[in-house]
């Protein structure tokens, strides 16, 4: 079953094609990742499946449902969460708080309820502070329970980022660069949670540079460049691409190849 | 025993305080040093509920203020309305005035918010001015005293347990709302509005609704002190009124709900200990202003609480 | 007709020239540092008064209009000095509250010398009215649009041929690019103080002769400079300008064919209609957040 649909999606800057008619699906379950030399439009990508840009043309499909231009606080309702690749987490607030907004669509956000603390309310906000130290331990940021966001180091508040995108209960994961800045360790501790939720049933489309962690841990990659889809399959058949190789490294690697087949 | 929440200990100290008060004031001026301060941090905490936690502004706060002083006055003197009847009328019809321009203006940001909102808080005092057959204009008009159900308020103490009754409840309401998940997503917007969306904030709507809040905090506090003063002028909706009210939140400490009341105990002494200076009033007050801004610029009581945190073993 | 309108023309293109050199003292500052200096209005007043004090001490009329422009300048010197400064980079709120304070200063500062009372100066080329197409024309209001012009002009001719007009130019366009090729926005900063302070007091001394000076003038005159930069566009000279003259002119219309009581409401309800049409103003640059 296709959980993520994107058909011809296009995005014009003015003159500029940032994406230039990009198709992919992703199946339920799967990690897909979307790499690509800077500039490629990664980022444009994720930023138009989730609704921050509307196309120029093209269409995205999550599950069954156009949801193709959709006002970003429309998708966590319908089950796509994600993560940002400039950092943000709300630095005025707690960590705790802020894996717990990601809860927002479940709990009782009216002034009126929160101004007179009713009962109910603050049951469910303890049972929906349980599950966000739960959600912090997963992400490895537990030892953060009571401390201020502006406390946190890089790695942790990226994971932060993490914690709060799986509280609003996603069936699918859009991450932009979540190992960007991050020490090798990081990145596999971030590898091997992308693989855990995976394996867990979440869809998970990942935009990163880093080579290793998208190899070790993607599905199916779709390759970038200047806007348009390069190439597209396993992680093997990507490497072993000659198109992407030239894109990454330049034409001299291709000149190379073909030097040491002589 | 389980340590209470420090909000809730400060809650009960701040009941304590406002209890004990009475017993310490000397006399009637004193008196209405409490009341007055009572008011304004009602209205700051209010405020304070939009600026410090959502992170927006405005600069025309007062305008909300005098138009609840005017709707009472004029409904309670010329109309006959019961005045508790005024009061929440004239809050009706403030917070859908809010309501109305809420979304437009707040869709602006950081200068651009400001502008909108010291605009509207000079057109409304412009208006209250000109009206002077609605509203006596320039000399302003007397508001007869408050009554609800037959009873008048009348005195300090009467009034003094208005402002502290009022005043107990603002802080403890802006307490449970900070801890519930509508505070939260308001401090978010303030934090990241693009986080906010992306886990389903409905951000504009939201802004709206802590605007029309502290709007309708404004009013309601303006028709209250319409009646306590017995008279209300056009001033009162005024640009350095509006200045006061935002100074009193910033100085005391954005996103802390004590730092509202301490920086409104500020402001509001501040004038009676610079009277002193005859005529150098508006000197110092500016000087304060630049030095606790340039100095402090979180606000008294996040700093202090920053400096106790630090020494703190 | 066409006199009447011709007469609220030549009233609004005077007051609009005083919100014009408001407006670009605004632009200055705010292009050199992003704070809008809400004590710009009083740079205004306080160059009226300062004229008036020191005429009424005897000097010369040029003489006291060149030392009250000093002085102002002066003023807005030890303001980014001492407020602006020590700010460092402060949030959008605390800076505003600082600029108000910067304001609340001067303010008290002159009506604790110079009193509460209004003031004026002589009319620069005496009161003869001048008849145009059956208005009047106050010989004053010339000065006051010629000696803006020349101001304006002067101004395009600094930023565009100096080194240091250049430079603050620059400064505005990008803070850390100026910095690095060697740029000390430090003295841009403080120069930007100096001159919009200057303008400031210009403006306030040509119309001084029209309109009563008095210590509170400042802060309607002030928002109504930044109403006109904001309508121009932030940080636009060309903008600030136009606001200017264009903000002057709609006022005396208001005044004239609505009401004159709610002449004053007028620039504020235009700023709201700007900033929830045309948020960016006439002249105003787009921006766009990267996420």
């Amino acid at each position: 079953m296709k959980s993520l649909e994107v058909k011809s999606l296009t995005k014009v800057f003015g003159g500029l094609h940032a994406v230039q008619d990009v198709s992919f699906a992703v199946r339920q379950g799967k990690v897909h990742s979307v790499i690509g030399p800077n500039g490629a439009g990664k980022t444009t990508l994720i930023n138009l499946i989730t609704g921050i840009y509307t196309p120029t043309s093209g269409q995205v499909l999550f599950g069954s449902q156009d949801i193709t231009g959709q006002a970003p606080q429309k998708l966590p309702a319908l089950g796509m969460a994600r993560t940002f690749q400039n950092l943000q987490v709300c630095m005025n607030m707690s960590a705790l708080d802020n894996v717990m907004v990601g809860a927002h669509l479940r709990q009782n956000s009216s002034l009126l309820a929160g101004l007179l603390s009713l009962p109910r309310l603050r049951k469910d906000d303890r049972a929906c502070r349980d599950e966000a130290l739960k959600a912090m331990a997963l992400v490895g940021v537990a030892s953060y329970a009571d401390a201020q966001a502006s406390q946190m180091s890089y790695g942790a508040l990226k994971r932060l980022e993490i914690a709060r995108a799986l509280m609003t209960r996603p069936s699918l994961m859009l991450m932009d660069e979540p190992a960007a800045g991050l020490n090798p360790t990081e990145t596999a501790e971030v590898g091997r949670l992308i693989r855990q939720l995976a394996d867990d049933g979440l869809t998970v489309v990942l935009v990163e540079h880093d080579m290793p962690l998208v190899m070790g841990v993607s599905d199916t990659i779709t390759v970038l460049d200047h806007g348009s889809k390069l190439a597209e399959g396993t992680p093997a058949e990507v490497r072993a691409n000659p198109q992407v190789i030239a894109a990454y490294l330049g034409a001299e690697a291709e000149t190379d190849q073909q030097l040491e087949a002589a | 025993m389980n340590k209470l929440p420090s909000s809730t200990r400060a809650l009960m100290l701040l009941a304590l305080v406002l209890l004990c008060l009475p017993l310490v004031l000397p006399n009637s001026f004193y008196y209405d040093v409490a009341i007055r301060v009572a008011f304004n941090a009602v209205i700051a905490i209010g405020l304070n509920l939009l600026i410090g936690y959502t992170g927006q502004i405005s600069l025309g706060h007062a305008g909300f203020f005098g138009l609840g002083a005017y709707a009472s006055a004029i409904l309670s003197s010329r109309y006959g309305w019961p005045p508790a009847l005024a009061l929440v009328a004239a809050a009706a019809g403030v917070a859908t005035l809010a309501l109305l321009v809420a979304r437009p203006v707040l869709r602006l940001k950081g200068h651009y918010l400001a502008m909108a909102t010291l605009g509207l808080g000079i057109i409304i005092m412009i208006m209250l001015t000109n009206e002077s057959a609605l509203t006596g204009g320039p000399d302003g008009m007397a508001v007869p005293p408050f009554s609800v159900f037959g009873r008048e308020l009348s005195g300090e103490k009467h009034w003094y347990a208005v402002g502290a009754v009022a005043l107990w409840l603002m802080a403890w309401t802006a307490l449970n709302l900070i801890n519930a998940p509508g505070g939260r997503a308001l401090q978010a917007i303030h934090g990241s509005e693009i986080a906010a969306l992306a886990v389903g904030v409905d951000v504009a709507a939201m802004k709206v609704r802590v605007f029309v809040l502290s709007a309708a905090v404004a009013s309601v506090m303006g028709s209250l002190s319409a009646h306590y003063v017995g008279f209300v002028t056009p001033g009162v909706a005024g640009f350095l009124h509006s200045i006061e009210l935002v100074t009193m939140v910033v100085l005391g400490g954005m996103a802390s709900v004590f730092g509202s009341i301490i920086g409104t105990v500020v402001l509001t002494l501040l004038p009676q200990l610079l009277s002193a200076f005859e005529g150098w009033e508006t000197v110092a007050f500016g000087a304060v202003l630049m030095l606790c801004m340039i100095l402090l610029p979180k606000g008294v009581v996040p700093t202090l609480r920053a400096r106790l945190n630090r020494s703190a073993p | 007709m066409l006199s009447q309108l011709l007469q609220f023309l030549f009233s609004g293109l005077t007051v609009g020239a005083t919100y014009a050199l408001a407006a670009l003292g605004f632009a200055i500052i705010y292009n050199a540092s992003g704070v809008i200096n809400f004590a710009q209005g009083e740079f205004i007043m306080l160059g009226g008064m300062a004229a008036v004090a020191l005429a009424a001490l005897g000097l010369p009329l040029p003489v006291a209009i060149v030392l009250a422009v000093a002085v102002t300048g002066l003023a807005g010197l030890l303001i980014e000095k001492f407020a602006i400064e020590p700010a460092g980079r402060a949030d959008v709120v605390p800076l505003i509250i600082i600029t108000i304070g910067a304001s609340l200063v001067v303010r008290g500062l002159v009506q604790v010398t110079l009193g509460k009372g209004t003031h004026s100066l002589p009319a620069f080329s005496g009161e003869q009215p001048l008849a145009i197409a059956g208005a009047t024309l106050l010989p004053q209001s010339l000065w006051v649009v010629g000696v803006a012009a020349v101001v304006v002009a002067a101004l395009a001719w600094f930023f565009g041929r100096t080194a240091r007009g250049k430079a603050m130019l620059a400064t505005s366009h990008n803070r850390l690019a100026a910095e690095l090729v060697g740029i000390s926005t430090r003295s841009v900063l403080l120069l930007s103080f100096v001159l919009s302070g200057a303008l400031g007091a210009v403006g306030g001394i040509l119309v001084a002769p029209l309109t009563y000076t008095s210590y509170d003038m400042g802060i309607m005159l002030g928002l109504k400079g930044f109403v006109a930069a904001t309508l121009g566009g932030l940080g636009s000279g060309l903008g600030a300008v136009v606001g200017g003259l264009l903000l002057g002119v709609l006022e005396a219309m208001t005044a004239g064919y609505i009401s004159s009581a709610y002449k004053d409401a007028m620039p504020f309800v235009l700023i709201l209609l700007v900033l929830f049409f045309m948020p960016r103003g006439l002249f105003g640059a787009k921006t766009i957040d990267r996420v």
